[in-house]
């Protein structure tokens, strides 16, 4: 088991390194978060809706979004010398790769979200520093489930020709039971309600993480199947 | 192919469809340990599909294959003991020439993987572009890093799959090498390529496989070199 983890470990770094010399997919998600975000605020009509119910559906528009630039170079990376050959021939476990490939993309989402929770902050007026700790967690545990069901989809759309196109139309239906509670216990943080009152919002998302991360573990090597 | 070494890779009746072209038919076959078989071929024979299915890529419709006792696609034991020479590279672009030989050596479990990379690069030669990303070499020097990184772990087989694509004369004769002296210590290489001399050099078994299927398969000591490239001329010449 240690091994199946230790292989994992090596795979993420290697594709940290990749998205640190390049840079290429962190940029483009975090422009692309920015500019939602700056399109939401010139779009929101103040007198209509308070910041305080519109800023959870802008934070969860944009990570969802926004991470999937990063969940679509995944295995895209893979691509252009075929290096998931060389990772499939070798003796690492298939479960390892795709614990390997979701844990960069969740470093990868954490950091877009470490961008984009002050921007919303700043743009919408929140005073988020009250909340930071459990909106933290709560991002941390819905970025688990978006990027276990996001990484299976990615390994899965890496081969087609309509890759970008399908990877949002098979990953969003399943997105849907992350995002709902993450953005619901979002808006209790913000609405300023003790984490309590999140917690069967919190709870839900657990066991989604849970079922989500165990069976596209489980579900990743029949995608690899010619 | 003799019977003075243990067979090491084998396969029968081994088949593989696509939809309804047999890429390989009906293919049997043996390579022992300290043999390098030349596998020739035109376009479209079935060469790399049956390199893919020893590497495990690819499972076979029918029939089996086996890398010492153990029936493929087998595990991570058996992935361990293969080096993978593909027609791609194998690489990532934006790491360094060391730095996929590194990762390719950790993934394999070498222990002293840094000794294993700089003994692997310094072997093709291309130690004083160790430190250079890999998407800025030519394609040759790639060549070179990519063959660093099948045999970084010192493999008892070496599947090689037109491994002198874009490498100059002093690649090649670094590769040349490595093939005799991996075969020399006691691995199995098949060895897939156009070019006759160059195979039937470095072979101690020639086949010649169409349309899937494996036509012949000689050892070097009954191979008249002249007559074998005419045949596979012919054979080349007639598929196009």
């Amino acid at each position: 088991m240690n091994e199946v983890f230790r292989d994992a470990w090596l795979i993420a770094r290697k594709d940290l390194a990749i998205e640190f010399r390049t840079r290429s997919a962190f940029l483009s998600a975090v422009v692309f978060a920015l500019l939602g975000i700056v399109i939401f605020y010139f779009a929101w009509d103040s007198s209509a809706v308070s910041a305080i119910d519109l800023a959870p559906g802008v934070l969860w528009v944009i990570f969802t979004f926004s991470g999937m630039l990063g969940l679509h170079r995944s295995f895209g990376v893979e691509q252009p010398d075929r290096g998931i050959d060389g990772l499939l021939a070798s003796p690492v476990a298939r479960e390892s790769i795709f614990l390997g490939k979701a844990l960069a993309n969740l470093v990868f989402v954490v950091a877009v979200q470490t961008v984009a929770i002050p921007s919303v902050g700043l743009f919408y007026g929140l005073p988020l520093g009250p909340v930071v700790v459990p909106l933290a967690g709560i991002a941390l545990l819905a970025a688990i489930g978006l990027v276990a069901v996001g990484t299976l989809f990615s390994a899965m759309a890496v081969n087609t020709r309509l890759a970008e196109l399908l990877l949002p139309m098979l990953s969003l239906p399943f997105f849907v039971p992350i995002v709902i509670p993450a953005a619901q216990a979002t808006a209790k943080l913000m609405s300023g309600r003790p984490v309590g009152d999140a917690a069967p919002w919190l709870k839900l998302l657990l066991a989604f993480d849970l079922v989500f991360v165990v069976a596209c573990t489980l579900a990743y090597p029949f995608t690899l199947e010619e | 192919m003799s019977n003075e070494s243990p067979t090491v890779v084998a396969t029968e009746n081994l088949s593989r469809q696509f939809g309804r072209r047999k890429a390989v038919d009906d293919v049997t076959l043996s390579v022992d340990g300290g043999s390098t078989l030349a596998l020739f071929g035109p376009n479209g024979a079935g060469k790399t599909t049956l390199l893919r299915i020893l590497s495990g890529l690819l499972k076979p419709t029918s029939g089996s294959a086996r890398i010492g006792n153990v029936a493929l696609p087998g595990g991570p034991a058996v992935r361990r003991r293969v080096g993978v020479i593909s027609h791609h590279t194998l690489l990532y672009e934006a790491l360094t020439a060391r730095e996929n030989v590194e990762f390719a050596a950790k993934l394999y479990g070498v222990a002293d993987f840094r000794a294993a990379s700089e003994s692997a690069l310094g072997r093709m030669k291309i130690l004083d572009r160790a430190e250079t990303p890999v998407r800025a070499l030519s394609r040759g020097l790639k060549q070179r890093v990519s063959v660093a990184r099948a045999t970084v772990h010192d493999p008892e087989v070496i599947l090689a799959d037109e491994p002198f694509t874009g490498l100059d004369l002093l690649g090649a004769a670094a590769l040349s090498d490595l093939l005799n002296s991996l075969r020399e210590r006691g691995a199995a290489v098949i060895l897939v390529t156009h070019n006759v001399d160059e195979g039937l050099s470095l072979a101690t078994h020639a086949a010649i496989m169409d349309r899937g299927r494996i036509l012949e398969v000689e050892p070097q000591s009954r191979i008249d070199r002249a007559t074998f490239g005419e045949r596979y001329r012919q054979l080349v010449s007639h598929g196009e």
